[in-house]
């Protein structure tokens, strides 16, 4: 055997010991998951007495679901989870993509006080905002408990975010002698922002979707001093209130997480490629 | 239509800017100002009288031991999921970069916990620490345990785990692309000048990819110090308070217990502390980046 022979058999070896510690370690990131779905096909009695055995002595049920879906009224927060979720972040890509375009071809003192007070803005944690947010929309306007209210607020804190990448994308990606071109051909800026240059921002407007539609479905926080009222809850706040509620039972617990869980893990399924992607140019950029 | 005139960029720029501009002021600026003098005053959340009290929230953050023990604890919290965190994902990045078959389905398998929310996954693990650690650690030492969110370090343990397990596949994905922007002749040049892998690795690549670790070590940084949802549904305080964190205590200070003004004088703090910590790593960092 020679010394490239030797060197290509000891890269195999190292290869293969690598895809070990792979398979191990992916083994060990998707088995808090792996635990939920095996559990939740037995009854709170099976699931007490050997929560790591595959199936229970009371053999295999799917009883937990519709009880569990009943008891959080499932359609209704996962409805109101889409609503949400969808609402803000279209809203977010329009009004954004609108700010980022006057923001870049204007030179005007009142788009650089906006946009450097957005970049600034951007360090400001919730956790500072929210005590304010409450005393003013809750106590002094009084507009809390609309599904409105939140998308509204969802999409005013992420614009910061999404209007300097779009500033980003445009500055660099869209030629300014293609707005010229459409301004000679007669189209003036808002035909011109809708049919040149917002065609053009598909790479970013996925990636701000992507972002921001997983950050709206996932929020707590916001949501929860937001809507107090049952009928409006989102999955995250159903999910909270289900668990004070039923803690005990924990086959019920085990499917109302799996359902929790299920919308965007099936949905990733699909998308897994594109949402790793937006993800990664999303965290590279910002 | 004359371009220059002050009506012509009014309307243009309230017709573009207005609806981002109105919403960034409504739920941003707006709040922050008004969360400054909040804290001048020692508003109950309930009664239209926000009675002017000066320094007062401030003496009383300053005073508050609990809110100082909170806040040590995120300290203690944040130091060892930063580094656990960073450590992971970067050898994370660096298995399913070294062109292992599959990688982009171990890359997607990695990210997963990064797709739930903080709620659901703090309840996830709540039942695998209560449930399944403890069946193993009966079956193994043949008596009963108690969990380990029962005690008030294995609850802090818990938390680390929790956050490295979450954002070690987020943080893998900026390595990721920070081993993919070191061109492979650097490394092979070096190779031939006689550097082992390892020598390399520590000489030429991490070097090259001091921007991705001061992003992510900055990231981890601001998102440990403002945990909220997995403190609440993981251990929730428990035991004995013994696990709140400094978010959280906010949160129990403004909305459960009703000090508004107090409440929102230590979150201030809090940002404050975190904003430092950050930027002091961020120049700490960029102050000895090299170029390729």
């Amino acid at each position: 055997m020679n010394d490239s022979q030797k060197a290509l058999q000891k890269k195999k070896i190292i290869h293969a010991v690598m895809l070990v510690v792979l398979i191990v370690l992916f083994f060990l990131f998707i088995s808090p998951f792996l635990l939920v779905v095996i559990n939740v096909f037995k009854t709170k009695a099976d699931i007490t007495s050997n929560p790591l055995a595959l199936i229970g002595k009371h053999g295999f049920t799917v009883k937990n679901f519709p009880e569990a879906m009943k008891k959080m009224s499932f359609w209704t927060v996962f409805f109101n989870s889409v609503v949400i979720t969808c609402s803000a972040t279209v809203l977010t890509i329009i009004f954004s993509a609108m700010a980022g375009f006057v923001i870049v071809r204007n030179k005007w003192k009142a788009c650089t006080l906006l946009f450097s007070l957005m970049v600034a803005s951007m360090v400001i944690p919730f956790q500072v905002l929210m005590v304010p947010l409450v005393s003013v929309y809750g106590g002094i306007v009084g507009v809390l408990n609309h599904r409105l209210t939140l998308i509204l607020m969802h999409t005013g804190f992420s614009v910061s975010m999404a209007t300097f990448m779009f500033h980003g994308a445009i500055f660099t990606n869209i030629p300014i002698e293609l707005e010229e071109a459409a301004f000679i051909d007669g189209c003036n800026r808002w035909q011109t922002f809708w049919k040149i240059v917002f065609p053009l921002l598909k790479p970013t407007i996925a990636t701000i979707t992507i972002i921001d539609a997983m950050a709206f479905w996932n929020d707590y926080l916001l949501p929860s001093l937001v809507l107090q009222k049952k009928e409006l809850y989102t999955i995250p706040i159903a999910t909270q209130s289900f668990y004070g509620t039923y803690s005990t039972d924990i086959g019920l617990v085990m499917a109302a997480l799996l359902l929790a869980m299920l919308p965007i893990l099936v949905l990733y399924l699909f998308l897994q490629r594109y949402i790793v992607k937006g993800v990664t140019s999303g965290a590279v950029k910002g | 239509m004359n371009r220059n005139k002050l009506s012509y960029k009014v309307s243009q720029y309230l017709t573009f800017a207005g609806p981002a501009l109105i919403l960034f002021l409504g739920t941003v600026i707006i709040p922050f100002v008004y969360g400054l003098y909040l804290t001048f005053t020692s508003w109950d959340g309930i009664s239209r009288e926000k009675p002017f009290v000066g320094g007062d929230n401030y003496v009383a953050a300053f005073t508050d031991t609990a809110y100082w023990q909170a806040l040590g604890r995120t300290m203690v919290y944040s130091f060892f999921a930063v580094i656990l965190i960073n450590a992971l994902a970067f050898f994370l990045a660096y298995l399913v970069t070294s062109g292992v078959k599959g990688e982009n389905f171990f890359r997607a398998g990695f990210f997963v916990p990064n797709l739930i929310g903080g709620i659901v996954l703090g309840y996830v693990w709540k039942f695998v620490f209560n449930r399944a650690f403890v069946a193993v650690a009966d079956a193994i030492t043949g008596g009963s345990n108690p969990s380990l969110l029962s005690t008030p370090g294995g609850a802090m343990f818990c938390l680390i785990l929790v956050s490295v397990w979450q954002y070690a596949g987020y943080m893998m994905l900026i390595y990721v692309a920070g081993f993919m922007s070191v061109p492979d002749s650097l490394k092979e040049a070096a190779m031939i000048d006689g550097c082992t892998p390892a020598q390399a690795m520590k000489d030429v690549t991490i070097p090259l990819m001091r921007a991705s670790f001061v992003q992510c070590i900055f990231l981890s940084i601001t998102r440990c110090f403002m945990v909220y949802d997995v403190n609440l549904s993981l251990t929730k305080g428990e035991p004995f308070n013994s696990s709140v964190l400094a978010a959280m205590h906010v949160y129990n200070q403004a909305f459960t217990y009703k000090n508004y003004g107090t409440g929102q004088a230590e979150a201030l703090i809090l940002f404050v502390i975190c904003a430092i910590v950050g930027v002091t790593q961020v120049y700490i960092g960029k102050k000895g980046e090299v170029g390729a």
